[in-house]
């Protein structure tokens, strides 16, 4: 049960890294600064949970959660700027190539920020799962 | 155990996989796209060009003054246009803060046929003007002289409208042909995909070849 919660969470940030990858890499969109440190988080977290499941136990918690919770509070960050909620003014965007505001917006809402917003969020849910679960089978 | 590497490596695969198929469908996909654009969108009618105008290989490229690897690659983009005896049009993707106030400037420079000799200042003297940490558009004027150029002119006519109406369809058929960053270039409407002089001069030879 642990061992697929922590499977189940490796998965969500193998796809991610292979998603921004391929916004990158195939699709050319420069990734801006908040992107970069998001992507720090994100890819090694794919090494974290994957070392993590052999064996799972609360180890792969104590390593993984800590880098899922900064590449929250980054990918919270930059939503806030994305839609605005914070003034633009704020937006370290300003170095180079790199910013040249093109993204994607899907169904009118889903933006890349907005996907690692949800691929974090979703990480963080299931290693508290299995941080809970651990607890309560001491 | 076993069985858990197993699905892991899988995975993995599976992941990977996906990966390199969706970029070849995004892949095959731009190319449809890029060729479906009607000649126009290369290049308008009020785009600069030198070189060979006779030339039946037209290379695109669309730049920034501001950028600086247009800059760096701006003296081998004018060898290369003559060693092969080509046409260059020059097309404007301003992604930086002073880019559109160059482009100005340099379209004044147009009226007065001093164009080509006031971007090769402009790039000789960018990093005292356009450095990204301290930005001093106003030094451009320093510089210009050097140019050749009547500068009282250019101050006066800078500001024409018709130029902010030719750096807004530039601006809109770069976004058409999928231009995220300058310098981008295309050898009779194909783009030039990997970064680099060599793959430019090979799609340029491509094309000469294929023209004779």
């Amino acid at each position: 049960m642990i061992w697929n919660l922590v499977f189940g969470s490796w998965i969500i940030s193998a796809v991610s890294t292979a998603g921004s990858l391929f916004f990158s890499e195939v699709m050319m969109y420069p990734p801006c600064v908040l992107c970069w440190y998001q992507r720090i988080c994100m890819y090694s977290l794919v090494i974290t949970l994957m070392a993590g499941l052999f064996p799972a136990n609360k180890n792969v918690v104590r390593f993984s959660l800590p880098l899922a919770v900064i590449g929250w509070g980054i990918a919270a960050y930059h939503n806030l700027l994305y839609y605005k909620i914070l003034p633009e003014s704020v937006a370290p965007c300003r170095a180079g190539i790199s910013c040249t505001s093109v993204h994607i917006e899907w169904l009118g809402f889903i933006t890349i920020p907005l996907l690692s917003l949800i691929a974090f969020t979703l990480i963080i849910s299931l290693l508290i799962v299995v941080w809970r679960k651990l607890a309560y089978e001491k | 155990m076993k069985n858990k590497s197993l699905i892991v490596g899988v995975s993995a695969l599976v992941i990977a996989a996906s990966f390199w198929t969706a970029k070849y469908f995004y892949k095959a996909e731009e190319v449809k796209t890029v060729a479906k654009q009607e000649a126009g969108v290369f290049v308008r009618p009020h785009s600069p060009r030198m070189g060979n105008e006779n030339s039946k290989v037209v290379v695109v490229e669309f730049l920034d003054p501001e950028c600086e690897s247009c800059r760096a690659v701006y003296p081998e983009v004018k060898k290369l246009v003559n060693e092969f005896d080509v046409q260059l049009v020059v097309r404007y993707a301003p992604y930086h803060h002073n880019s559109v106030f160059a482009v100005k400037i340099l379209h004044a420079a147009l009226k007065q046929n001093k164009y080509w000799e006031t971007l090769t200042v402009l790039f000789e003297s960018q990093p005292e003007w356009g450095s990204h940490h301290n930005p001093q558009p106003e030094k451009i004027w320093e510089f210009l002289p050097s140019a050749g150029v009547d500068v009282e002119r250019i101050r006066q006519e800078m500001n024409d409208p018709a130029t902010f109406d030719l750096i807004e369809l530039d601006k809109e058929d770069a976004a058409k042909l999928g231009v995220t960053g300058t310098p981008t270039f295309f050898v009779n409407g194909k783009m030039v995909r990997e970064f680099g002089l060599d793959y430019l001069k090979e799609a340029i030879k491509a094309e000469v070849e294929a023209n004779q």
